[in-house]
């Protein structure tokens, strides 16, 4: 049965080169993000952040990874093992998962700089971004304590009301580029990002992809100041790690999506080989506005963000789509 | 009383001229709450950006130190005369008697002419003060006839045991190994 229409696929060891190499690159990333968030945020609160371990606290991640690896791994009494065990390793697969579908880059000398150019595009992200959903749920459940349920009740009720807006928010890019294949979508930019044509479709994006990653003002399953951590309080060591790593992983995928949908892809000046970069910076861009916004919002309440789904993102998404979709086929 | 106070109530009830109008805040929602979220949203990244411009504003502690002004109340010090060489303390105990804390210990003894230690008739023996037990109120600074002792600016005073913090009359007559900044005028 054919699943999805791959729209250009290489030889199967290139597919692995480029899998291990996009892996490498993003496990390499994603430390240096932790420690990066943490300065920019001591910045914006007038301090400086982790500055004592190495150069510039430059080694603050590996002094984090060693002390979260040397920890034991305890599991609580009342806990499903097997599910308990799993939710932390389904929300990074997810993540990662997602990853090869965000493009570097253009087709050159036959090997696309991409994991692989899926014709479901969008829809593999949304799916993969259930999924971890998932991981947060059964983790959060499966730890038996209340804390930890509740935190995965409220990112299920949260689930339910970011995601339609979310992916409706998309179909404005994706209407007018015609494709939902990421690479074709970057294409459609040649004239102009769609950031312009559809600003509100990436606020509402960036807004949704706020309470997907679970960041604050929307980070609500975690709430510390209410649910201890919500559904990471029962882990600890490297299972906790992975939820970090997910949860940092979810934004580097997001911030891909955005740049990927409104703000060109890869497209910039400069010849072809700088075209990673380029995407690069964007998503960097973008992740700054995450550690921006954190810096700044409170979080939010629950039902403050269950109206504002409901009550403000979909009316404006539907709109927003609705109108695209008329001004396509007029056009 | 109370029940009177029920009783001659009126209703409606009509709030007297005493009876100061509380401040509400705006309604929540419509178009007008929308717009009123979306700009203090922008204020507050506003906000926040302003202090990431203006750079952290945090004392790196060991590398640099506070300053402390003039008539901070640090570490004690002792005193000479600048030119004898002598002491200033005479072992008069009357910094240890006004001592909330109870921390000085003076034991006096008699000069020999021959050899003086401090100027008067009498030194101090032992001079010890228990830092750990010291509030650093300054009244054994008042208290002191000569200005044999004063507070100085030394606050790095953390050691692994107490028995280190009995400073001797040596320690407390030496020089502070490191200096502690003094706050410039206007700062
Ligand atoms: S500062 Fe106060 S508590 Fe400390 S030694 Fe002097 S009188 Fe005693
Ligand atoms: S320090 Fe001053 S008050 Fe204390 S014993 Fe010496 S002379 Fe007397």
């Amino acid at each position: 049965m054919l699943i999805a229409e791959v729209g250009f696929a290489e030889a199967t060891w290139i597919l692995i080169v480029k899998a291990l190499v996009i892996f490498a690159a993003v496990f390499a990333v994603a430390p240096v993000l932790t420690v990066v968030e943490r300065k920019i945020l001591g910045r914006f609160q007038a301090r400086y952040g982790p500055n004592r371990v190495g150069p510039f606290g430059l080694l603050q991640p590996a002094a984090d990874a060693l002390k979260l690896i040397g920890k034991e791994q305890f599991e609580p009494r009342g806990a499903l093992r097997l599910l308990y065990a799993a939710g932390p390793a389904l929300v990074v697969f997810s993540g990662i998962a997602t990853l090869a579908i965000l493009p570097w880059g253009d087709v050159k000398n036959g090997v696309g700089f991409y994991g692989i150019d899926v014709s479901i595009g969008v829809l593999y992200f949304f799916a993969f971004g259930g999924l971890s959903f998932y991981g947060l749920l059964l983790g959060g459940w499966a730890s038996g304590s209340k804390y930890s349920f509740l935190g995965a009740m409220r990112s299920a009720a949260q689930l339910i009301s970011y995601e339609i807006s979310m992916a409706l928010a998309l179909f404005g890019a994706i209407l007018m580029a015609g494709t939902l294949s990421l690479t074709e979508i970057v294409h459609a930019q040649d004239d102009v990002w769609f950031v312009v044509p559809q600003f509100l479709g990436f606020l509402i994006f960036m807004v949704a992809g706020f309470a997907e990653a679970n960041r604050a003002p929307f980070d609500l399953p975690e709430a510390d100041a209410e649910l201890v951590a919500g559904y990471q309080t029962e882990y600890g060591g490297m299972r906790w790690g992975s939820f970090m790593l997910a949860e940092y992983l979810e934004m580097f995928v997001i911030s891909g999506i955005a740049a990927t949908f409104f703000l060109g892809g890869w497209k910039g000046p400069g010849p072809g080989f700088l075209d990673p970069i380029w995407m690069l910076a964007k998503i960097l861009g973008l992740m700054f506005l995450f550690f921006w916004v954190r810096a700044t919002l409170p979080r939010v309440r629950y039902d403050q963000l269950m109206s504002f789904g409901w009550k403000v993102l979909l009316p404006l998404a539907t709109l927003n789509a609705l109108v695209t979709a008329v001004l396509v086929t007029v056009l | 009383m109370a029940k009177a106070d029920t009783e001659t109530r009126q209703f409606p009830y009509l709030p007297d001229s005493d009876v100061v109008a509380v401040q509400r805040g705006p309604e929540p929602g419509g178009i007008k709450g929308a717009y009123r979220v979306f700009g203090e949203t922008l204020r507050g990244l506003k906000t926040t950006m302003a202090r990431m411009i203006e750079g952290p504003v945090t004392i790196q502690y060991p590398e640099e130190k506070t300053a402390v002004y003039p008539r901070f109340r640090g570490r004690h010090k002792l005193h000479r005369f600048e030119d004898t060489g002598l002491e200033k303390c005479v072992g008069c105990s009357l910094c240890a008697a006004a001592c909330p804390a109870d921390c000085i210990r003076v034991v006096a003894a008699e000069n020999d002419p021959a050899n003086r230690v401090s100027a008067g008739e009498r030194y101090a023996a032992v001079y010890e003060i228990n830092l750990s037990r010291c509030i650093f109120c300054g009244y054994c600074e008042v208290a002191c006839p000569f200005d044999a002792i004063t507070m100085g600016h030394d606050y790095e005073m953390a050691d692994y045991n107490r028995g280190d913090l009995i400073f001797t009359k040596e320690m407390l007559l030496a020089e502070p190994i490191e200096r502690t900044p003094l706050r410039v005028e206007g700062e």
